[in-house]
């Protein structure tokens, strides 16, 4: 047992050794990032592009796990340990990174100019005045269907409410299919594929967003409770057992071909793609009167951002320059499509289904998530209470007016308006 | 021993619950092991039944296995925990005999203060213990984490050891004395192999939170060469949630190792235990 | 209590050298930090610096309706939490220790080594494991209540709030019932013979002797699982958040305290982390335990006899 010891212990320290050489002639920029999932596209596409065009400069990207994501960064930038690059979470996440001085002011990084005003609102100070990440991208809400059952079963791709409801009443007669694949267990797909998602048609988009950050408008206002409403009709098209269902089972019930609709993201096409064995369609929010404007959540999604204290400033600038070029655009549009490019050069995208959402920026007027601008700062947190409100509507735990007076209710204990 | 006090009926009851228990235990253990075997249509369509021909299906492996160097993370978190274990078991012996043999002023305070650290997660310090290592520049070392997990395993240790060596006798010590031995003797001599028993406890313990450590590993050490296995498996199950193949693979070969190591650490377990026991 | 007698002795040297390597690693790596973190909890930030406020996020955290709401609601979840442990896991620990220890039992150590192998496992596998066996969608749960003719008890527990916090814990006894299992072998395996061959000669046996003469002896050992699950339970984190998420859904009826200081301290999604108030937690959670270690220190373990063999 002691030898067994002293050999591990020996083994160890000359693990430790070799641990700490590093690659003294290459500046090597680590990046921070959530998206475990990209992974391989980085590592096979994106960094080999770019150090093709710069010699000398080594990108790693090193993820995260997104639920510890968010903590682990934090602790490694107090504690100055973090990457020269960051990934960076929309709005208040990063705007308190770069105000304790944590993220570089980068408003005047070459190649910023591609991008517009809204497209930089999410990584920006309150005035406007800084910008400190490029934007990257940005995902639609909508739906995916499986084309093969509505083929089946005859059903005309829903527009309005009531076709929409017909269609499920439908698939639910039938039998064939699970309705609806959502589930309530993880909470965020509840608010966010079904409360953000249909809510923009209700409170009119950046209309209603805009008046609720003024305080002109209340979470308790029709416009905001009606999407609760529609949300609880939902319960008896979701499949059984919904309550413990979890992202992962409702993403596994669609694409086994079990479940007929999917309240989606458009971050959902490459994976979708990749395992589902029958034809896919996508549609819009469904309006609630035929000729109604559709409105439709086109949220900005996630950037990149400089350490301020990394030690390799110049190169991670030179890197961030190239993400924010046209060039970096098409190959990560493609190479992830649902992962919507924020730059003004059009981006040609080959993907059919990537292509019909996008579509739908022509025909509907876009916003973002309505609990995220400044609305997301306080405590208690209204994107997190939104989550276990808009679960609870769903179970049938809350009514639609209790879950909203609730969220208002929390919102009102530290959100005081601009007169 | 006496035999009299065994029927038969006891014996067979003893039997039906232990047998129970253990398919309790093992039962989802062999669950996800066996479904790992299978294709992705096998493990929806048949959850509880065995791979046959028509449902074994390796492709969860292969995913895993080129994913990610699982051997070197393997081998991390072993120099991590054995270190680790090395230290706790031998500091906080050392301390709870201390403790638990001589009276001195401040002793009740002293293990009061020591029992502090089972009373906080030790991950609330965080952002102080990465300072710290950022400042002594071991950062994405071994190092760091086996210093972290002895200072995490040294509380409990020294908690249960003292309670243990309170009931070695006295006789003993007290004879080691008369024959001239130094505290230290008696401590290495007499008293550690007494404790056996109560060493191998702890060090299954401290060996457990160490090995399946998810946070210190991604705070302190997350470069490629020093991940540790558990982090390299949840990595991996973020990164392939709805790849059941791959998530079920993963998990297999996380529990696989441990339960190796375990089975052949349970026999020093058990001969320690009943080695220990003085008779 | 340790009264010093006065004695002329020389300073021993020894104490000092078999506590110090433990103290010197125990108080650099853990206790400083960790007084950094809770002398956080009298700070606010204000202006990107620290200000002293005395105890105003204590005031904060029982005088707001939105925190003391979250705090009561995960503390009462905590005492559930060990409630379950203390009703459940280790009765069954004592009953499978008393089982395993009959002599001449055969398969025993099988027995012992398999009823062991939940402990070692990760809280990433146990969690992961136990969603897929009680998820709807893969469907082992209901199928195997089929089996026995019992379908319909079936429903998603982890998702409803009357039994989320039930099922989690009892999931958590599945994980940790080696534990006391374990101590408790030792302990009535280092009970001599001979106690046990005087109890048979005076005519006690089976159950008898397992109340009269066995628990008594180890009730030390009873006494120090009681402790290690309370303190346990009372900084548990893990499992509710690898199976249930940060949020620990549904409506936090799976929120303990840990949960709860994980979100206040580091936040979660739009959330931000609030050091001040996240120290303030833990300084709570921390207080309670100690509070209930006392009791074991000072009301408990200076009660029990111990038995030197």
């Amino acid at each position: 047992m002691t030898t067994k010891l002293l050999t591990a212990l020996l083994l160890g320290t000359s693990i430790l050794g070799s641990a700490g050489v590093a690659y003294a002639e290459d500046v090597t920029l680590n990046i921070e990032s959530w998206r475990g999932d990209d992974l391989t596209i980085w590592k096979d596409k994106l960094i080999p592009a770019f150090e093709a065009k710069n010699p000398g400069i080594k990108v790693v990207f090193a993820p995260s796990a997104p639920t510890e994501y968010d903590a682990a960064l934090g602790a490694k930038l107090t504690a100055g340990s973090a990457g020269d690059l960051i990934t960076c979470r929309p709005f208040d996440k990063s705007l308190v990174l770069y105000q304790k001085g944590n993220l570089a002011d980068l408003s005047a990084l070459p190649g910023m100019e591609n991008f517009s005003p809204v497209a930089k609102s999410a990584w920006q100070t309150d005035d406007g005045k800084a910008t400190f990440c490029v934007p990257m991208a940005s995902v639609i809400h909508g739906f995916i269907y499986n084309k093969d059952a509505f083929d089946k079963l005859g059903i005309k791709v829903p527009t309005t409410n009531e076709e929409f409801y017909a269609a499920l009443d439908k698939i639910k007669a039938d039998g064939t299919y699970i309705p609806m694949a959502m589930g309530t267990k993880d909470l965020w797909e509840a608010a966010t594929m079904g409360y953000q998602n249909i809510g923009p048609n209700y409170w009119k988009g950046e209309e209603g967003r805009q008046a609720l950050i003024k305080g002109e408008q209340k979470l308790t206002d029709a416009d905001w409770v009606e999407p609760y409403k529609e949300l609880a009709k939902w319960k008896p098209y979701l499949g059984d057992g919904f309550e413990a269902q979890t992202y992962p089972d409702s993403q596994n019930l669609f694409t086994l071909g079990r479940a007929a609709i999917y309240p989606a993201g458009s971050w959902e096409i490459a994976l979708f793609n990749t395992q589902a064995q029958f034809k896919m369609g996508a549609f819009p929010p469904p309006v609630q009167k035929a000729g109604d404007t559709c409105y439709i959540s086109d949220h900005t999604d996630i950037g990149m951002g400089l350490n301020a204290a990394s030690k390799n400033a110049d190169a991670a600038k030179k890197f961030l320059s190239w993400v924010a070029s046209p060039d970096f655009a098409t190959i990560y549009a493609n190479a992830l499509p649902g992962f919507f490019s924020l730059n003004n050069t059009p981006v040609k995208m080959e993907d059919p289904l990537a292509q019909e959402f996008v579509s739908w920026r022509g025909k509907c007027k876009s916003t973002i998530r309505s609990t995220y601008q400044i609305l997301g700062r306080g405590t208690p947190n209204l994107e997190n209470e939104t989550w276990v409100e808009s679960a609870n509507v769903i179970n049938g735990t809350d009514t639609p007016e209790a879950a909203a007076k609730k969220l208002q209710d929390g919102l009102d204990s530290w959100y005081k308006p601009a007169k | 021993m006496s035999t009299a006090t065994h029927s038969l009926p006891r014996t067979i009851g003893a039997h039906a619950v232990l047998l129970t228990y253990t398919a309790i235990a093992l039962f989802p253990v062999i669950l996800v092991i066996m479904n790992s075997f299978k294709s992705r249509a096998g493990i929806f369509g048949a959850p509880l039944t065995p791979p046959t021909p028509k449902t074994f299906d390796l492709i969860g492996y292969t995913t895993v296995i080129g994913q990610g160097d699982f051997i070197h993370y393997f081998q991390n978190s072993l120099v991590v925990t054995v270190a680790s274990l090395f230290f706790v078991l031998l500091f906080g012996a050392m301390a709870g005999f201390a403790l638990s043999e001589y009276r001195f002023r401040g002793n009740t305070m002293m293990g009061l203060y020591l029992a502090l650290g089972i009373m906080i997660p030790i991950r609330l310090g965080t952002v102080a213990i990465l300072q710290l290592m950022v400042a002594s520049g071991l950062v994405n070392t071994l190092t760091a984490l086996i210093l972290v997990y002895t200072a995490q395993g040294l509380p409990l240790a020294i908690f249960i050891l003292s309670e243990f060596m309170k009931q070695v006798s006295d006789d003993l010590k007290n004879a080691g004395r008369i024959d001239g031995l130094s505290e230290y003797t008696i401590f290495f001599r007499l008293v550690l192999p007494l404790v056996r028993p109560s060493m191998a406890t702890v060090a299954v313990f401290t060996m457990i939170p160490i090995w399946n450590d998810l946070w210190f590993p991604l705070i302190l050490a997350p470069s490629e060469e020093t991940k540790t296995v558990t982090l390299g498996a949840q990595l991996f199950l973020g990164q392939f949630v709805t790849n059941w193949n791959a998530i079920l693979a993963a998990l297999s070969l996380a529990i696989l190792p441990v339960l190796i190591l375990y089975v052949i650490f349970s026999r020093q377990l058990i001969r320690g235990i009943t080695s220990g026991a003085v008779k | 209590m340790a009264a010093e007698t006065r004695p002329k002795r020389p300073i021993r040297w020894h104490i000092a050298v078999f506590l110090a390597p433990a103290v010197l690693v125990y108080t650099a790596i853990m206790i400083l930090p960790l007084a950094g973190t809770l002398q956080l909890s009298l700070f606010r930030n204000i202006e990107q610096s620290q200000v002293f406020v005395g105890l105003a996020n204590f005031r904060t955290l029982f005088g707001d309706p939105n925190w003391s709401a979250g705090f009561w609601n995960a503390l009462r979840n905590n005492v559930w939490f060990f409630i379950i442990h203390m009703l459940v896991q280790n009765p069954i620990g004592v009953l499978l220790a008393a089982l395993l220890s009959s002599p001449r039992l055969r398969f025993a150590a099988f027995y012992r080594t398999a009823i062991f192998v939940p402990t070692i496992l990760s809280f990433v596998i146990v969690g992961f494991a136990w969603k897929l066996i009680l998820s709807p969608l893969w469907g082992v749960a209901p199928h195997l209540l089929d089996l026995v003719g019992l379908k319909s008890l079936f429903t998603p527990w982890l998702g409803k709030e009357e039994y989320a916090l039930t099922a989690l814990s009892l999931i958590s006894v599945w994980q940790f019932v080696g534990i006391p299992m374990m101590l408790i072998y030792a302990a009535l395996l280092s009970i001599p013979d001979e106690v046990i061959e005087a109890a048979e000669c005076d005519g006690i046996t089976g159950m008898a002797q397992f109340w009269k003469i066995k628990l008594p002896l180890i009730l030390p050992s009873i006494g120090i699982i009681s402790i290690l699950t309370f303190v346990g339970n009372f900084n548990a984190f893990d499992l509710i958040y690898t199976a249930q998420g940060a949020l620990a859904g549904p409506n936090y009826s799976t929120d303990i305290l840990g949960t709860f200081l994980y979100r206040a301290f580091f936040g979660f999604q739009l959330q931000i982390g609030d050091p001040n108030m996240g120290a303030a937690i833990a300084t709570m959670m921390f207080l309670i335990i100690l509070g209930g270690v006392c009791v074991y220190l000072f009301l408990i373990q200076t009660r029990l006899r111990r038995y030197q063999f």
